[in-house]
């Protein structure tokens, strides 16, 4: 298993459930570290199910944003499925203000998110 | 190559004597409870720096945590454009901020050293056909938080107010 410094991985069934570090998703050496381990899980572990929980997240701009849509991006080319939940309504709006609330397949929990796996 | 003039003191003679219409108030000193202008090397962490201060006043000052997510995501994606595409992180340029804070009401203007853009010229990142394109929401979601950004000069200087509902 891969060194996940700025991830909490946790295998549930044939998903992984992500939760983040960082309370804010702003810089881009921070951005670009996030991306690369989450690329590390669908590209070198091979898992093709995600469940990013942003429940302790309260923070997060466009560069981040762009990581989340190359990401989605990559699980595709590899048949899998990346939800997302636990969004605050300030980061919610957010994705709504750009329309990627429709790109994104966003749920209320973590519970009713594994379940549409 | 820098065709940028003197950082401070300038008069406003680059605005072509057109103040933006929302910027008009700037005179009534004695609204403004905090005021800066800095002058910042291009580093995420000066302008992180900077950020933070300019959130720090505007709690002090009663601003709500809702308002001051909006603003605070505004101008973190006003000083990314600045201190990334128009400096280039070159720590020899530099970008110059002003910020005013009141009650009710927050003005903010970044300016940076860059050949600076068209606004007019950034598509609409919310097309069906440009919804997974990575980059390019900064604007917008600059233009959805605050109630008015405009681009002086050449596109190198971004001025944003919030005025409080």
């Amino acid at each position: 298993m891969a060194d996940h410094r700025r991830l909490q991985v946790d295998k549930q069934g044939k998903v992984s459930v992500v939760r983040f570090a960082d309370r804010k998703i702003l810089d881009e050496a921070n951005i670009q570290q996030i991306g690369q381990e989450l690329f590390q899980l669908v590209e070198g572990e091979g898992c093709k199910n995600l469940l990013l929980n942003f429940t302790d997240v309260e923070f997060l701009s466009s560069a981040a944003l762009g990581k989340l849509i190359t990401l989605d991006k990559k699980i595709k080319s590899q048949g899998g499925n990346l939800k997302l939940t636990n969004i605050r309504p300030e980061i919610f709006e957010v994705f709504v203000i750009t329309r990627l609330n429709r790109l994104f397949d966003i749920r209320p929990d973590e519970a009713d998110a594994l379940a549409a796996f | 190559m820098s065709t940028h003039s003197a950082p401070t003191g300038q008069p406003d003679d680059r605005r072509n004597g057109a103040l933006p219409q929302s910027a008009l108030p700037l005179g009534d000193v004695a609204a403004w409870k905090w005021t800066c202008e800095r002058l910042i090397p291009s580093t995420t962490d000066e302008g992180k720096r900077l950020l933070d201060e300019v959130i720090r006043r505007l709690g002090e000052h009663s601003w709500q945590e809702m308002e001051i997510f909006g603003v605070h995501l505004a101008i973190e994606e006003a000083l990314v454009n600045a201190i990334k595409h128009g400096n280039g992180y070159d720590e020899k340029k530099s970008v110059r901020v002003i910020c005013k804070i009141s009650p009710d009401r927050l003005f903010i203007e970044i300016e940076d050293e860059g050949k600076g853009f068209d606004p007019r010229n950034v598509p609409d990142c919310t097309d069906d056909d440009r919804l997974e394109v990575p980059s390019g929401r900064g604007l917008m979601l600059m233009r959805n938080f605050m109630s008015s950004v405009e681009f002086l000069n050449r596109g190198n200087c971004v001025v944003m107010e919030k005025r409080r509902a």
